[in-house]
């Protein structure tokens, strides 16, 4: 056998091995001590339609898996882009003034572990006045605070990493304010704002799923709740599965970027 | 009355003395270069002709201005080349030049540009990335982006440190030949000696830290276009070699007798050897006093 025939089972063939022992345990969990649990065969038999077409309507809560995953992924998207704007800025001015730095980091520290399931009642009830749209902006306020965090963090990494020597440059040439910002301070932060954004967009879809879950919004996560409550515990494998496939290409994508962005 | 001046400037980072009672003038379109020790505190010197640092007593003037702050008038390349990686060789240099002449249409600026990219010899590696390029040519980059903001005086800050020997010969004629083009105040950073001499008109020991000093200037009187391979039989470099090596070997036989009073004992507290290490009997490992936490003092009853 010849060396790519070799790689080619490597990244192929042991991946599958892998998904194949972990389907086997299930098989045998759900025949023997889980008995609630619905075997592989089963799951499929009854998630088939979902998948095979995923962009079906047949009612709110009855719609192809994808159709669900669309409606998950804008909702995230909206929460993400403002977790991005918010707490890109919040990162520059924790990286560049250490009075600003010694002021909010304690907070900021206090509030990043805070679970998600924690912050949704508040953000339900903060927008309570929007009536119809309340469950919508408490889902992105929920999204937008649990996954800035990371971005919010390794910015002000960043900024603080940036060599002297970059700012030197910017001295001697006496760049302006914005000029140093733009030319410079940015440019040489964006690896690491990468890095954050990446985290935060995973952080981002892990909320998704519990703020869908407790609003009962139309989207994977809610899919997930409504067919726990109907007993259909097959479906609760086909979102679980869904879930973690989004989340996986998600991570890939966003790191497809983050190496279009790494400088020297 | 001079062009750079410097007047008993002294500095010392955190009670440290670096440099003390500095006085240096320098002529317009003088090459000074000054030696010394690596550590005697040589960046910190041009770090205060270019206005990084201010000095804590004495003053530094440029055309009977006193430098306070930072400007494109004194261009200078730094020992580390300090090319923003994003940009590419043109682009690091256009943002200096947008600096300097912002009034320029964007034709002149690219041709202003080009000339200095062509002056270095880099125009096959316009368009690559500063990681693209060797040391000696990264270290071209910066020259070139120093002297096309058209600057008063050019600091050089141990620019040719970095290369290996070949390349650091064929950049030292190369900031040879540019010079003799242009004929720029240059102030030089080096701590090789030969390079000093080769290069400047004057060259001036810097003795060794902590406060460091200027020794005396001496005067390089070999008529230019110098030749790499004759000068090492010129009796006068020859001379001016063994002067400037043996001032800052004086000076540091000095530093010798201070730093040797000094010395600080290591903080570690050594595993005592002579007892016997079984596995019920451990000896005590070596440890940082920093670290030992009690302290048992024996009485007699």
């Amino acid at each position: 056998m010849n060396q790519s025939a070799l790689k080619k089972i490597d990244w192929l063939l042991l991946p599958m091995i892998g998904v194949a022992v972990v389907v086997i345990l299930w098989a045998i969990s759900s025949a023997t001590w889980a008995k609630e649990l619905p075997s592989p065969l089963k799951t499929w038999q009854t998630s088939k339609s979902y998948i095979l077409e995923p962009f079906a309507k047949r009612g709110e809560m009855d719609q192809g898996i994808l159709r669900f995953t669309w409606y998950s992924l804008i909702l995230v998207a909206k929460g993400y882009a403002l977790a991005l704007i918010i707490g890109t800025p919040i990162g520059f001015f924790l990286g560049l003034s250490k009075p600003f730095a010694k002021t909010f980091d304690p907070i900021i520290q206090v509030l990043r572990p805070v679970s998600p399931l924690a912050w949704l009642p508040l953000g339900l009830v903060l927008f309570l006045s929007a009536g119809k749209n309340a469950s919508e902006l408490g889902a992105l306020f929920t999204i937008a605070i649990c996954a800035m965090w990371p971005t919010v963090l390794n910015t002000a990494v960043g900024v603080r990493a940036i060599p002297q020597d970059y700012l030197n440059v910017a001295k001697v040439l006496k760049l302006s304010r914005t000029k140093t910002l733009f030319k410079v301070l940015i440019p040489a932060t964006l690896p690491y704002m990468f890095t954050g954004f990446r985290l935060s967009l995973g952080i981002a879809w892990l909320v998704i799923v519990a703020a869908e879950m407790l609003t009962g919004r139309p989207g994977v996560g809610g899919f997930l709740w409504q067919e726990y409550n109907a007993l259909i515990y097959e479906h609760i494998i086909l979102c679980i599965v869904t879930i973690g496939v989004v989340g996986f290409v998600l991570d890939r994508l966003m790191s497809l970027v983050e190496r279009r962005f790494k400088t020297a | 009355m001079a062009f750079l001046e410097l007047k008993n400037v002294s500095k010392s980072f955190g009670g440290l003395s670096v440099l003390k009672d500095i006085n240096l003038s320098i002529e317009k379109g003088e090459f000074v270069a000054i030696v010394g020790y690596s550590g005697a505190g040589k960046t910190t010197l041009i770090s205060m002709i270019a206005g990084l640092l201010r000095p804590d007593s004495g003053n530094v003037t440029l055309n009977d201005l006193e430098i306070t702050a930072p400007g494109p008038d004194r261009g200078i390349v730094f020992q580390n080349y300090s090319l923003l990686p994003w940009l590419s060789v043109y682009e690091n240099i256009l943002l200096a030049v947008d600096q300097c002449f912002p009034n320029w249409s964007a034709a002149k600026k690219t041709e202003h540009v080009e000339k200095y990219i062509a002056m270095v010899n880099l125009t096959p590696a316009r368009d690559k990335k500063p990681r693209e390029l060797s040391g000696g040519m990264r270290q071209r980059v910066s020259v070139a982006r120093a002297l096309a903001m058209d600057p008063q005086i050019l600091l050089l800050d141990e620019p040719l440190s970095a290369l290996d020997a070949l390349t650091r010969a064929t950049l030292q004629d190369e900031v040879s030949r540019i010079w003799e083009q242009n004929h720029k105040t240059v102030v030089m950073i080096t701590n090789d000696p030969d390079e000093g001499i080769y290069l400047a008109d004057r060259i001036i020991p810097l003795t060794a830290g902590p406060g460091a000093t200027l020794g005396p200037s001496l005067k390089i009187e070999i008529p230019r276009p110098r030749d790499r391979k004759a000068i090492n039989h010129d009796p006068h470099f020859k001379e001016l070699r063994k002067r400037v090596i043996e001032f800052m070997l004086d000076s540091k036989g000095h530093r010798h007798a201070a730093i040797a009073k000094k010395l600080v004992l290591p903080e570690i507290e050594p595993e005592d050897l002579s007892i016997p290490h079984t596995f019920v009997n451990r000896r005590r490992v070596p440890l940082r006093r920093g670290e030992i936490k009690r302290e048992t003092v024996e009485v007699d009853s």
